[in-house]
């Protein structure tokens, strides 16, 4: 099934939820590779034993790295044709990764970004909303993208831009970096094509308990600026 | 307005010194650095020959003690200090994450013949994966190095080669067995 998708799951400490997140994901899809960014506890050999690929970061490294891993990994597939970044607590849905992949597979776009602010299935707090918003402000205002929720972790890139991707931004800034890099993409000539499509995050408490604090967006945005 | 002198004059310096190092750095930002930390101890040799001349540079520039100065510069050396070890250590990570992940890579078997690929569609009701097919004995060694270390990315560097040492050596008893062997 879906052979010549990959999903990338960067995993860190979730061995609560990663087995079932990988045994239900692979109901649909067959080729899921975690990256197991140096977890203390069994989230690994769950997701292993699950029937993932497991690659293993000897050193904690960061969710970019990780997700960096995970491309090279994948583009050792040659059947590979779309790489999907899905989360490992189990907020991402796989109906909402299937449409995003129906539409990519129309061939008109390179690449489709989740967004939870296109409907209103997702209710993040208006705290997180707000910092939300302003991350993507600041994101559009830097990048040549035009985007709605630039730190959603769901996204399907299909195999030329997950060559050409190069993320060095270790820790949280990552997301904007894949934006700004995938932004500044040329295909013959053409900045390359792109587009949202609504997904809902389902916050759940584990997620919740998880999730990014305000504080984080302040180093988000440190290490954004001074990159 | 002399005090107005000064004050342009630091901030441009601040500006320019930070901007220079933050984009060059190259062999000939680096010439530079080197070039402004032999004049700084020239400067500094010529001070202690005669104390008076940091007040009589300060007088110069509107600035009323020689210490002033002194605090000024050292303001700006070390914002530029602070610029450049950032740097550095952001380079450094990138390094070693591309080290690190290139050792993970090693470690599983490519996705063509990953027996969670190969196998994926035959043993998916089971899901399961020979664990030994996948983790290596190395999978043992390596949590034992060097812990989640983020933030200071030189001395994760630096331990990271033990790292690299040790698994070099755990190979060497076993061809050393191989030697004695025949």
């Amino acid at each position: 099934m879906n052979d010549d998708t990959w999903l990338v799951i960067p995993l860190y400490n979730e061995a609560a939820v990663i087995g079932e997140v990988v045994r239900h994901t692979r109901e649909t899809f067959s080729k899921i590779v975690c990256v197991d960014d140096g977890s203390s506890d069994d989230s690994a050999r769950q997701a292993e034993a699950a029937g993932a690929v497991v690659v293993r970061h000897p050193v904690n490294l960061g969710q970019g790295a990780a997700l960096q891993t995970g491309f090279t990994y994948s583009l050792t597939d040659p059947k590979m044709r779309y790489v999907v970044t899905f989360d490992a607590d189990g907020q991402h849905q796989i109906d909402d990764v299937l449409v995003m992949l129906e539409r990519i597979r129309r061939g008109d776009v390179k690449v489709v970004f989740g967004s939870r602010f296109l409907d209103e299935r997702t209710r993040p707090s208006a705290l997180k909303k707000l910092v939300l918003r302003a991350a993507v402000g600041y994101t559009n205002a830097t990048t040549h993208t035009k985007l709605t929720d630039a730190h959603n972790g769901l996204r399907v890139l299909e195999r030329p831009v997950v060559e050409r991707l190069d993320i060095t931004q270790n820790r949280m800034a990552h997301a904007s970096e894949i934006v700004a890099q995938i932004g500044s993409m040329e295909f013959d000539g053409r900045q390359v094509t792109y587009t949202e499509e609504p997904v809902h995050i389902l916050y759940t408490d584990y997620s919740m308990s998880k999730g990014q604090s305000l504080w984080n967006s302040i180093n988000i945005l440190a290490e954004l600026i001074w990159r | 307005m002399r005090q107005l002198v000064v004050q342009v004059v630091l901030i441009v310096g601040t500006l320019a010194v930070s901007w220079r190092l933050l984009l060059g750095y190259g062999q000939r930002a680096q010439a530079l650095r080197r070039l402004g930390l032999l004049l700084f101890a020239a400067f500094a040799v010529w001070s202690i020959l005669d104390p008076g001349v940091w007040t009589r540079l300060a007088k110069l520039v509107g600035i009323g003690r020689g210490a002033d100065l002194i605090l000024y510069g050292l303001v700006v050396a070390f914002f530029s200090f602070v610029v450049t070890t950032f740097k550095r250590f952001r380079d450094m990570e990138i390094r070693y994450t591309r080290l690190a992940r290139r050792i993970a890579i090693d470690e599983v078997p490519p996705a063509t013949q990953h027996p969670a690929v190969v196998g994926g569609q035959l043993h998916k009701a089971t899901g399961a994966i020979e664990p030994g097919e996948t983790a290596p004995e190395t999978s043992g060694e390596l949590p034992d190095g060097p812990e989640p270390a983020l933030s200071p990315s030189l001395p994760t560097h630096e331990v990271g080669l033990p790292t690299a040492a040790s698994h070099s050596s755990t190979v060497t008893p076993e061809s050393a067995r191989a030697d004695d062997a025949p």
